[in-house]
């Protein structure tokens, strides 16, 4: 597949892609059981023509939310609007991640006021939630297993309500059209179907996206299977080079109709860094995280110069994590 | 040295023209529902329930005329009426305890034009502002003015002998942290039934929403099943 979404708002328009493995009936043939007739040669991604038949997508954003700002909510609600307008896809929740304490970033204040901040902020959200799995990890957990695990999750959950979603995400799509065949008798009211098992997807910002580029913070196989198997919605100023971020490489140009750009219009600039120094300058940051954030934060006193010196002169876990497994690998280096 | 003790908001009339102007009890009301949790700012209806339109300027005389008659004011409760913008009232305090009541003369609050930095660059559109008024806000009042994207207010100043001449009493307020949220984009997002959510405080998307206001045909349906 070689679609590319870069503008939001466009709305793909879902049709069977034209080639060589299909053999398609005219318009509006059925066959006798009233299902369309398709060929399929190969497992291919079937592209689903009635447009009820969406793709139910979890949006799944990891990071350190130290503190969670607007900037970060405003990400999922701009991931939503995007992929709910290309036709294909339905988002059904949200999820942030905030990272364990594990991950010795400089800054980073203990997980459980990240938690509840971020439960705070999404108090008032019908689909947004807090996951705490994997800050109550030990050790640090890569991103790439943080969507694993809430994929499984997300299918486990699919098995014990099988009314969730008709389908179970199988290999064999024949499987998938000789269950719609018993299902499609035309006198059932037409429901919205889901094509199987919730997908997880990845949502960030460009500085996620450039951040594949600094040497030992990602191993190049997670990269290769976020993209590939899970998904990257990136959210970036409108005129970002991420596009050209990914034409400069290999794995990402493989994998592009899976990452979808989605542009920003409006400048937003509020990082956590940001509001941190805002923090200690006794500067306002009224109205660029939630009201209860900032009564939280203001309450606890969580950021200062103190707080802003944790895990200074200690290395960052994937750094540590990723330099001595290339030592190990090669002892020599 | 100053300290700020007030900040209202006051929208402005209706016959003003601008374009997608919603009628201003609207207006008065989503204002008042975004300041329901703020300590020190607050909305001024009066302006936009006047008969007609009136400049900048002329609204910031009043003001000034209505505070130099009030002897005794709990500052908080005073009629203040202006334009769209945010008017500042700064004191300056000589004596730190707030609860002294100020002498007339010596603590009667400074009124100042708040504004973004675009507004100071309307200053040179033909025929929008009086030369006259111009000086007048800058020279007897005061301008506070905050840094806008693609806009370069020093530059505005040095480019007006009005404005150079009395630059020391505009004071131009860095946005450290910058969150460019223009209300013709919010117009525009909201147009095409995108979320605003996270850029406006909930209870005036409730409201936008129960209204129908903004939509490009009159009715917002919202979002969707999920928001």
């Amino acid at each position: 597949m070689t679609s590319r979404n870069h503008t939001q708002g466009s709305a793909w328009t879902p049709g069977l892609k034209q080639s060589s493995c299909f053999s398609l009936p005219s318009p509006g043939t059925r066959d006798s059981s009233g299902v369309r007739g398709f060929h399929l040669d190969h497992q291919l991604q079937l592209l689903p023509m009635d447009t009820s038949e969406k793709t139910e997508v979890v949006l799944l954003a990891c990071g350190s939310f130290n503190p969670i700002t607007n900037m970060h909510l405003r990400l999922f609600e701009l991931g939503k609007d995007y992929m709910n307008a290309t036709g294909k896809y339905r988002v059904i929740k949200g999820i942030i991640s905030p990272v364990g304490d594990a991950y010795k970033k400089k800054g980073l204040i203990p997980a459980h006021h990240r938690i509840i901040m971020a439960e705070l902020a999404t108090k008032n959200s019908h689909w947004l939630e807090v996951d705490t799995w994997e800050s109550l990890q030990k050790e640090w957990v890569e991103t790439v297993k943080v969507l694993r695990h809430h994929q499984e999750k997300l299918a486990t959950d699919s098995c014990d309500h099988p009314q969730r979603s008709l389908l179970m995400d199988r290999p064999g799509r024949k499987r998938k059209w000789d269950e719609q065949k018993q299902d499609s008798s035309p006198k059932k009211p037409q429901e919205p179907k889901s094509t199987g098992v919730p997908r997880v997807k990845l949502l960030c910002g460009a500085d996620l996206l450039e951040s594949f580029n600094v040497p030992n913070l990602w191993k190049t196989e997670d990269i290769t299977q976020i993209v590939a198997n899970y998904g990257l919605i990136c959210i970036t100023r409108a005129g970002s080079d991420a596009q050209k971020f990914i034409y400069e490489s290999d794995v990402l140009w493989r994998h592009q109709s899976n990452i979808h750009l989605v542009d920003e219009w409006i400048t937003n600039d509020i990082s956590s860094t940001k509001i941190r120094r805002a923090l200690r300058r006794g500067q306002s940051i009224r109205y660029l995280v939630p009201d209860l954030v900032q009564e939280y934060i203001e309450k606890h006193d969580l950021y200062n110069s103190e707080s802003e010196d944790r895990n200074v002169g200690v290395i960052l876990a994937p750094l540590q994590r990723n330099i001595s497994e290339a030592k190990h690998s090669n002892p020599t280096a | 040295m100053y300290q700020v003790i007030e900040g209202i908001i006051s929208p402005v009339n209706d016959s003003y023209g601008k374009k997608d102007l919603v009628a201003s009890h609207h207006r008065v009301a989503m204002a008042q529902l975004a300041l329901q949790t703020s300590d020190w700012i607050r909305v001024d209806p009066w302006e936009s329930e006047q008969a007609q339109w009136m400049e900048t300027v002329k609204v910031l005389r009043l003001i000034e005329r209505s505070r130099s008659k009030t002897a005794d004011y709990p500052v908080k409760h005073l009629p203040l009426h202006h334009h769209n913008q945010l008017l500042k009232s700064s004191a300056q305090m000589e004596d730190p305890d707030p609860s002294k009541t100020p002498s007339a003369s010596a603590a009667l609050p400074e009124l100042k034009l708040l504004c973004g930095a675009d507004v100071l660059k309307t200053f040179q559109t033909p025929n929008l502002w009086k030369d006259e008024h111009i000086q007048e806000i800058v020279e007897k009042f005061g301008l506070v003015c905050v840094s806008r994207r693609g806009h370069d207010p020093k530059g505005y100043i040095l480019d007006s002998p009005i404005l150079r001449q009395f630059q020391h009493n505009i004071h131009l307020a860095r946005e450290p942290i910058q969150n460019e949220i223009s209300a013709t984009y919010i117009r525009k997002a909201l147009g095409q039934g995108q979320s605003v959510k996270y850029l406006l405080p909930d209870t005036v998307i409730a409201y936008i929403r129960d209204h129908g206001l903004y939509s490009s045909d009159g009715s917002w349906t919202g979002k969707g099943k999920i928001s």
